[in-house]
Formats: structure tokens, sequence, C-alpha cells
């Protein structure tokens, strides 16, 4: 004889409170992101005509005309894509290890810390949108396009050129292999940008750091442990899990700010080609996330986790 | 002075010769040697950073001899605060900021107050396909913007409630209006929400479950506990919050141009076109001094910023480090 409670339980109460907290994000995520990215595979599957009296839109089924045309005949879309990823692949290990070697220095007790620390952290104020922006368009409102940038660039390098290639050649009559090289002198030549894309990743090394009982830095002294291998057996393995978050975050961040986005949107709202637009962000999604799940398993793989 | 001479030496030959006093030398030498390699890496690094701000800084208190002046490198010879005149003239200075500013904080109180709420929701009340919508979580943060900024453009530009958008601008849809913006980041899908709500499960998590159980035994109702015990105790985790977003919200240029939010509300838009308005109006049409009162506008547009970071930045790397975002 089951006797129906009238009062509920205080664990499908709190079961239902804990619906009633997220209910927010979870409605929003509902409708901005789940529908989003439903309409968004649609829409790069077919052709999309606004109706300018009601802001409506009409949609015509094309199959993957689209795609075909994205990757057959599209201008630039490939090798703004190939550009995308190939400097994401470079910036990833350097931002992780001069952020690892930055936050490092800073993690010590020493005069002026708080003011380095109060300035390593200005880029993610100063970098993001609006200045790079306003540089950016005035720019090439004022010089007139892409010839005046060009110059620009060349002239910058031109200034550089000869301390480079002076290194390069001794490097090479030294017999060091010229892809390492490369790798190299690209990245000296991209040291601004990097500085400036890792301020946060920076911030999340020093609270790793932190977070690693000092006890351990005793026992490796008291083993007699120098402070190379000090590093390599106790302060690398211990912030390995905040490796993949700074990865994470370092290429999802770096594919916000590339390149194929804003080809996305000149692409949606300059030439109103809705179809090609979806096209580019469902491609480029879909590479960010492929490149992410494989960087994320390569790296768990070799993780260690403390706790 | 012979004698004195001759006591160092005997000193130096002393240490020299006893290796313990040698080692001890030789380690205060190495430590000099690298704490003076680490100050020239900060400092180097540090002026990477602060070259760009040195430079729009400099730029735009020079005069126009100054300009043109090859000698002139760094100290400008006439300083002057002329182009900040124009600037703030041209911008609106002060209105667009006090708008910008009220919109930033808005937003940035509603997203604390959401993202916190769901935080909460995720870190302490246990429900069916919890895993799987912590999941869900993790992809909002992980999905680059882009992807869904179509339909969010389509969306909006029919969406009219009650013809809300009508009444405002003229045209049906919400396009042109700060709407769209309020509207996602009350449902937890604003300017990086994912990230924040990460930051409040992972900080709510790590507090101990006790002083709730004190609050429930005192017969506070569960709302009451997350808004007026929980939310005090998240401190850190709040400053982190309110940081990043508003330094985000104030620098976002990507849903303003998305929704077409008109120039007044967002500086971050308008300083787009301040060289544009100045060759135009003023008959400017020096490009070298037009990029001095374009200086003169990107130091007025950071300030703002610049000045609420400093004020909480103590407060803020500390939060960081206890509110458990690194996970």
């Amino acid at each position: 004889m089951k006797k129906k409670k009238r009062k509920l339980s205080l664990s499908t109460k709190r079961m239902i409170m804990g619906y009633i907290f997220i209910m927010p994000w979870f409605v929003g995520f509902a409708i901005f992101y789940v529908r989003s990215i439903i309409l968004t595979g649609q829409f790069s599957l077919s052709k999309l005509t606004v109706d300018a009296n009601v802001g409506g839109y009409s949609l015509e089924y094309v199959g993957l005309k689209n795609f075909v045309y994205a990757f057959r005949e599209h201008g630039s879309f490939k090798q703004i894509l190939t550009t995308s990823i190939g400097n994401m692949l470079i910036d990833v290990p350097l931002i992780t290890f001069f952020s690892l070697f930055m936050a490092m220095l800073l993690n010590k007790k020493f005069p002026g810390r708080a003011v380095f620390r109060a300035i390593f952290f200005l880029p993610v104020i100063l970098n993001s949108g609006a200045i790079a922006a306003m540089m950016d368009l005035a720019e090439t409102m004022m010089n007139g396009g892409i010839s005046a940038t060009t110059a620009e660039v060349s002239g910058g390098t031109s200034e550089l050129a000869f301390d480079i290639e002076y290194l390069v050649d001794m490097f090479i009559n030294l017999g060091i292999p010229s892809s390492v090289l490369e790798y190299l002198s690209s990245a000296v030549g991209r040291i601004n940008d990097i500085i400036k894309a890792s301020g946060i990743q920076i911030i999340i090394f020093i609270a790793a750091l932190q977070s690693i009982p000092s006890s351990m830095y005793e026992v490796a002294k008291i083993e007699g442990a120098t402070a190379y291998e000090t590093f390599w057996k106790v302060t690398f393995p211990m912030v390995m899990p905040h490796i993949i978050t700074n990865v994470v975050y370092t290429i999802v961040d770096s594919f916000t700010n590339s390149e194929v986005v804003d080809l996305a949107y000149t692409t949606a709202l300059s030439e109103f080609n809705y179809g090609l637009s979806s096209v580019f962000s469902i491609v480029s999604s879909v590479v960010t996330c492929s490149i992410l799940a494989i960087i994320v398993v390569l790296i768990q793989r070799r993780t260690f986790y403390y706790n | 002075m012979k004698d004195r001479i001759q006591k160092v030496s005997d000193r130096i030959k002393k240490t020299v010769n006893d290796p313990l006093q040698m080692r001890i030398v030789g380690n205060d030498f190495k430590n000099i040697l690298l704490t003076i390699f680490k100050y020239v890496i900060l400092i180097g690094v540090s002026y990477v950073i602060l070259a760009p701000v040195i430079g729009m800084f400099v730029n735009s208190i020079k005069s126009d001899a100054d300009a043109f002046n090859p000698m002139v490198f760094i100290l400008p010879a006439h300083p002057t605060l002329e182009k900040y005149a124009l600037a703030i003239k041209r911008l609106d200075y002060w209105t667009t900021a006090v708008r910008t500013l009220v919109y930033t904080v808005t937003i940035t109180l509603v997203q604390l107050f959401i993202c916190s709420m769901v935080g909460y929701g995720f870190a302490r009340f246990e429900f069916p396909l919890k895993k799987l919508l912590f999941g869900c979580v993790i992809l909002t943060i992980v999905i680059p913007s882009h992807t869904i900024m179509l339909p969010l453009y389509m969306t909006f530009k029919s969406f009219d409630p009650f013809g809300i958008g009508k009444m405002l601008t003229g045209t049906p849809g919400l396009m042109g209006t700060v709407i769209p913006m309020y509207v996602m980041t009350f449902l937890g899908a604003g300017l990086r929400s994912g990230l924040f709500i990460y930051i409040f499960i992972q900080f709510f998590r790590g507090l101990p479950k006790e002083i709730e159980e004190a609050a429930f035994v005192d017969g506070a109702g569960m709302f009451y506990t997350y808004f007026r015990i929980m939310l005090v105790n998240a401190m850190p985790a709040v400053i982190t919050v309110t940081v990043f977003s508003i330094v985000w919200q104030f620098n976002d240029v990507f849903y303003a141009k998305l929704f077409l939010i008109p120039d007044n509300v967002v500086i971050s838009k308008r300083i787009a076109s301040l060289q544009g308005i100045i060759a135009n109006e003023d008959q400017i049409l020096s490009l070298t001094l037009q990029e001095l009162y374009r200086d003169a506008g990107a130091i007025l547009v950071i300030v703002p910023v610049v000045i609420i970071y400093l004020s909480l930045q103590k407060y803020f790397i500390e939060g960081v480090e206890r509110s458990g975002i690194v996970g």
C-alpha cells in the first residue's frame, strides 16, 4: 500500500530549485546556440533571399553548391583558412611556453612585482577589439586600402631585415636545420603578437604555480635536485593540467581574432551572401574544434594529475 | 692609503684561498647576474607592451610644428593639449563615454547576477542530466561566436515583440538598438558568459558547505542563501568577472557591429570614424596631423578602462589566484 506524499521531499525540492537556477542559461543556450547552429547548417545548404518589406527571409535548397563554391572558386578562402591555421599552430606552443616562463618570473617575490604584473595584463585591455579595429579602419580609410598597408609592412621589415638575415646565415653555418631556423625566425618576428596574446595565460599559470604545495620543492631541495631538475620533475608536471586550459584558450582566442571571421563577416553583411558566409563559419568552426580535440587528446595522454 | 690597499688585498687573498668563502662569493655573483637578467627581460617585455601606448601618448601631445620636426623624438618640443580639445569635441567625448560606461556597467551587473546564479545552480544542486548540461556550458566557451553570428543577426532583425523596435527606431526589428545585447546577457549567452559561468561554478564548488547548511537551519530560503550568503562570500570571483566583463564589453566591436549598435552608445565604434570626421569637418588634410588627433582619441578611449583596471587590479590578481579559474 503506497501512500502518496503530499509534500515534496527535500531532494526533489532541491532538484527543482537547481533547474530554476540554471533556467536562464538553459533558455539562452537553446535559443541562441542550439537553434543558431542548426540554422547556420541550414543556411549553408541553401540560397537565402531577404524579403525587404517584412524583414523576413526565404530559403531555397541548393545542396552542397555553397561548399563547392567556397573550395573550388572563391578567391581567397582557402588561402586565408590555411594561413590562419598555420599561424595558430606556430603561436600556440610559443604562447604557452612564453607565458609559463613569464609566470615563473612573476611568481617569485621581488621589488616591483605588483607593477610588472599590472603591466603584463595590460594587453588584455589594449589588445582587444576597439583600438586595433580603429587603427585598421582608419588606416585603410585614409591611405587607400591595401597598397598603403603593404608598403608600411615592407618598410617595417626592411629595418629589421639586416639583423635577422645575419643571424640566420650564422645559424645555417653552424649546421642548424633550416626548418627549425625558419620557425625560430618567424617566432622572433612575431614576438610582439605573442607577448600581446599571452596576458590571460600568464595569469592562469601564476595561479597554477601558486597552487603547487611548497613541500614538494623542499623535498626536491633536500634530495639535491638542481633548479633545472626541479623545473622538469616538479613544476612542469604540476602545471601540466593548466597547460590544457591555456592551449584551449589560446586556440579559441586566436580563431575568434583571425581573418576567417572577418571574411565571414564581410561576406554576410557587405556582400549579402549569407549562404557562403555560413559555409565559412561552419568550415572554420569544424576545423577549430577538430584541432582542439586532437591537441587536447594528445596532451591529456601525457598529463599527470596530482589529485 | 697604502695601508688600506694592503688590507683589502689581504682580504681578497684570504677569500680566494678559502674554498668555502669562494663559493659564497660565487653564489652571490651568480644571484646578482640572475637578478639583472630577470630585470632586463621584464623591463624589455614591459617596453614591448607599453611602447604603442607611449607612442600614442607622445603623438597626442605634439603640436603641429613638432609633427614635422625630424629632431623631435619621444619628447615633444612644444607639448600641447589642443589635440585633446578637438578630439573631445568631435568624439562628443563626455556624453559618449558616460553612455558607454552606463551600457557596460549595466551589462556587467546582469552578467554577474545571471552567471553567478547559474554557476550556483551547477555547483550546489543535484539534478538529472547535470553532466550533460555542464558539457554544454563548456561547449559555449569553445564554440567561436562567429558560428552563430548569422542566425543571431537574422533573428534580431525580424524579432520584434510588441513592436518595441518599431516604436524606437521606426523600422521593425531590434537592429540598431542595445536591446539584443541585454536580451542575450539576460539569457546567459552574452559576451563570454560561458567563461564567467565556469569561473563561478569552480569557485562555489570550493566554498565549504557548512555556511549554507547553517543558513538553511536558520530558515533561509534557497534563493536568499544564494543571494545574501554565497554571493557575498564569492567576492574574489565576483571581482574577477567584473573586471573581465567590463573590459571586454567596453572593447567589444564584434557584437556592436553585428547588432548595428549606434556609435553614440559604444565609443569603441565611434573612435573608428574619428579620423575621417576630423579630416572632413576641420579640413585637416595632412595625414601626419590626422594621426595625432587619432592618437589623442585612442588615449581618451582607453583611459576609462585603464582607470577601472588599475583600481581593481590588486584585488583582481589575488582574486584570479583564489577563484579557481584554473579548474
